[in-house]
């Protein structure tokens, strides 16, 4: 099963190798991975979204809280939550299809962000599921490039991931 | 008080209380050491290789229970000290390795012996630093022994640039440290240790399995208090050997791949187990599927990620397993319910019926000197009370089955990592932390040569170990393997051009024998232990052919254990 990670580990250098580390030195598999610093700058949260049975999972949050760089940890799929993720995708925009490729940027609530005369560089932010449809609803020729920001997840109302 | 860097360091030490730092000098430490000649409190062992400063560090360890210190230079110091911080890694010892760095300026310029030290370390440390400022060395220094002795005890290494070593800051130690992600649980949860107490005196067929975790939480007296109270059959890992006193009746030996029969049986017909400070290794376990199919289990450990890692358990308990015992043996005390003596005795009527399978027999008319015989004799020997380090193969599976400890911090091998070299240096650690102690390295004539060059180190101090090495031209475990599953190819497992050891040992400065007589072996052993202040290299020339039994396949279940062919059970 699909699960989203939250982790708040020391602001440090060499605490995100120790995540990933791990992550390939046991075999579990990372499907995304994002990490930032928080308001408190000593720390960073890392959003991490990996998949496995319930045994695994189990270990992969035991053997996280093992590392002294992680301060806590939330799994975020065990209650009600909101995941986002942000994708910037440059599109080939030339002629009549100038005007449809607007028409769907709109329909997906994006932001067209940048203009050329051949070119739209547009914002999007959703579920990993909205980003795939729009892609899919584009078609493969059109797109120059896509940037996806990878999972943010956060948990749904007084539930907070905090020290 | 200003100091330099290097200072700072030797003064942390000194304030942690070490006595000894293993370790071998190289430009990025110069420093260090000049700030280590320049004082006497902290002393230094100058080893021939940085493999054997940690493993001799980790027979200090394993023999006191202190953390061992190294201090090596930055790359080949540090890459060759990696396979000795591994073996400490995997069997959870408490040691903090000090290595040179180039400059802070120098560092991700490939410059001269410069590797990234914490990056290589750090799937094989508990924890590791790299100290950028002078301002931080006395904090991380304590940091480091503070992660290495608490909860699960691990190496930590502690990365420290030359330009850091050379400036100034002020000294003091702090008296305590709190690391705010880091906390480690002592007290266990006492609705569990009521349901295990409870699941403990409902059982027919109950079973005590041990392991590390009993020596390193010091747990070995309640241990004994907790299972004489019960009166219920304990064994050992390889690892818990001396965490209860093998001389017991209570006690069945070891369990695993080379246990006895009747620890593999009873654990597999037990109905309840209680694992203690042990880790399920496959070593243990042998196929998951298979174990203990009948029990529901217990099982206490520190570290939280050892628990349902391998086999699920019923009723987890973590904490520290000295403290949750004591609460076990308070709750037991106030129950007025006890065992259920009838099943015990009917329980204890069938372990009776396989230990008459005396599993550990072996051929005692043999006109070759039989490697069990050498043991048995050390064991007679030495009195049952010697520290007895070991190297990783046969010779240390029949150290563990015939040599019966009693105490703990007296057997010293490498269980996880199964690091061949670790004998003789582990020896070097043990004797310097016992000088009026006897310590002896059972070996073989393959794992000795990987750290042979350390002879030179115990000339240097004088260390009187016992080398016992059990010769018998082969990497015996290897031959036994193919002898077992690769249809007799024994690829490359026969040593040819062995040196002479005798003369090796005497080349070293040493006391060399060379035994090849079975109505030898005892008189050799007297010699060479009332020797008391030499080196003695014992080259025991034993049976090529012999095994160890008895043994479960990779794979296979406890009942599917074998016993040596002669005596096969039909």
């Amino acid at each position: 099963m699909r699960h989203i990670i939250s982790i708040l580990l020391e602001n440090e250098s060499g605490a995100l190798s120790r995540v990933a580390g791990l992550f390939s030195a046991r075999g579990y598999n990372i499907e995304s991975l994002t990490v930032a610093p928080t308001e408190d700058p000593s720390l960073s949260r890392m959003t991490l979204v990996t998949r496995g049975s319930d045994d695994v999972i189990e270990q992969i949050t035991k053997q996280l809280n093992k590392l002294v760089d992680v301060v806590k940890i939330m799994d975020l799929t065990e209650g009600p939550h909101l995941e986002r993720e942000m994708m910037l995708i440059k599109l080939r925009a030339v002629g009549d299809g100038r005007e449809e490729l607007k028409r769907l940027v709109d329909i997906f609530r994006g932001h067209i962000i940048d203009v050329t005369a051949s070119t739209y560089t547009v914002e999007l932010t959703g579920t990993g599921d909205k980003l795939d449809a729009f892609i899919q609803a584009i078609g493969e020729t059109k797109i120059l490039e896509t940037v996806r920001s990878g999972v943010s997840g956060i948990a749904r109302g007084e539930k907070s991931l905090h020290l | 008080m200003e100091l330099t860097g290097a200072e700072i360091l030797v003064h942390c030490l000194k304030d942690e209380g070490v006595e000894y730092v293993f370790g071998y000098p190289g430009g990025a430490v110069l420093y260090i050491y000049d700030a280590l000649y320049q004082q006497q409190d902290v002393k230094h062992i100058l080893v021939r290789h940085e493999q054997g400063a940690t493993h001799a560090a980790d027979g200090y360890a394993r023999s006191t229970g202190k953390p061992g210190v190294v201090l090596v230079t930055s790359g080949p110091g540090a890459t060759n000290a990696i396979t000795g911080i591994a073996t400490a890694y995997m069997d959870s010892i408490p040691m903090v390795i000090i290595t040179g760095q180039v400059h802070t300026w120098a560092i991700g310029s490939d410059a001269f012996q410069e590797v990234d030290s914490v990056g290589i370390t750090r799937p094989c440390v508990k924890h590791n630093f790299l100290v950028k400022d002078v301002k931080d060395l006395t904090a991380t220094i304590k940091k480091a022994f503070y992660l290495a002795t608490t909860g699960r005890p691990g190496p930590v290494v502690v990365d420290v640039p030359k330009d850091v070593t050379m400036q100034r800051a002020e000294y003091r130690y702090p008296e305590d440290i709190a690391i705010r992600s880091y906390n480690p649980v002592v007290k266990g949860h006492p609705g569990q240790i009521k349901k295990a107490v409870d699941l403990l005196l409902s059982a027919k067929r109950p079973m005590i399995y041990t392991g590390g975790g009993v020596i390193w939480s010091r747990a070995a007296e309640s241990l004994t208090e907790f299972a004489r109270s019960l009166g219920y059959p304990i064994t050992n890992t390889l690892m818990g050997l001396g965490g209860y006193p093998a001389t017991d009746r209570q006690f069945l030996g070891m369990l695993g791949m080379h246990g006895t029969y009747e620890a593999n049986m009873a654990m597999h017909h037990c109905d309840v187990l209680i694992a203690i400070g042990a880790r399920f290794d496959d070593r243990v376990v042998g196929k998951v599927e298979y174990f203990c199919p009948e029990a529901q289990i217990i099982h206490i450990d520190i570290d939280p990620s050892s628990i349902s890692k391998s086999v699920k358990v019923h009723v987890p308990i973590v904490g520290d397993v000295d403290h949750v015992l004591k609460d076990m043996i308070r709750l037991l005390k106030e129950d007025l319910r006890k065992p259920d003596q009838t099943a015990l005795a009917a329980w204890w009527d069938q372990i009776s019926e396989w230990r008459a399978v005396n599993c550990l027999k072996y051929d005692r008319q043999s006109p070759l000197i039989k490697p069990q015989f050498v043991l048995e004799k050390l064991y007679e020997v030495t009195g049952g009370d010697a520290f007895i380090t070991s190297d990783v193969g046969q010779h240390q599976m029949w150290a563990a089955q015939f040599y019966k400890f009693d105490k703990p911090y007296r057997w010293i091998n490498s269980g996880g990592l199964g690091t061949m070299g670790f004998g003789l240096p582990a020896a070097m650690g043990a004797q310097l932390a016992h000088p009026n102690d006897v310590v002896a390295c059972v070996t073989g004539e393959a794992s000795i040569q990987m750290c042979i060059q350390e002879l030179s180190t115990c000339r240097q101090y004088g260390l009187p170990i016992k080398i016992v090495n059990l010769n018998n031209r082969y990497m015996g475990m290897v031959r036994q393997w193919q002898e077992f599953f690769y249809e007799g190819r024994y690829a490359m497992s026969y040593m040819e051009a062995l040196p002479d050891f005798v003369k090796l040992a005497e080349a070293y400065g040493h006391v060399g024998m060379s035994i090849e007589k079975p109505v030898d072996v005892e008189g050799a052993l007297r010699e060479a232990f009332k020797l008391k202040d030499r080196l003695v290299f014992l080259d025991f020339i034993t049976d090529q052919t012999e095994n160890v039994y008895p043994m479960i396949a990779q794979g296979k279940g406890h009942h599917e254990m074998h016993l040596s062919p002669e005596r096969e059970l039909a």
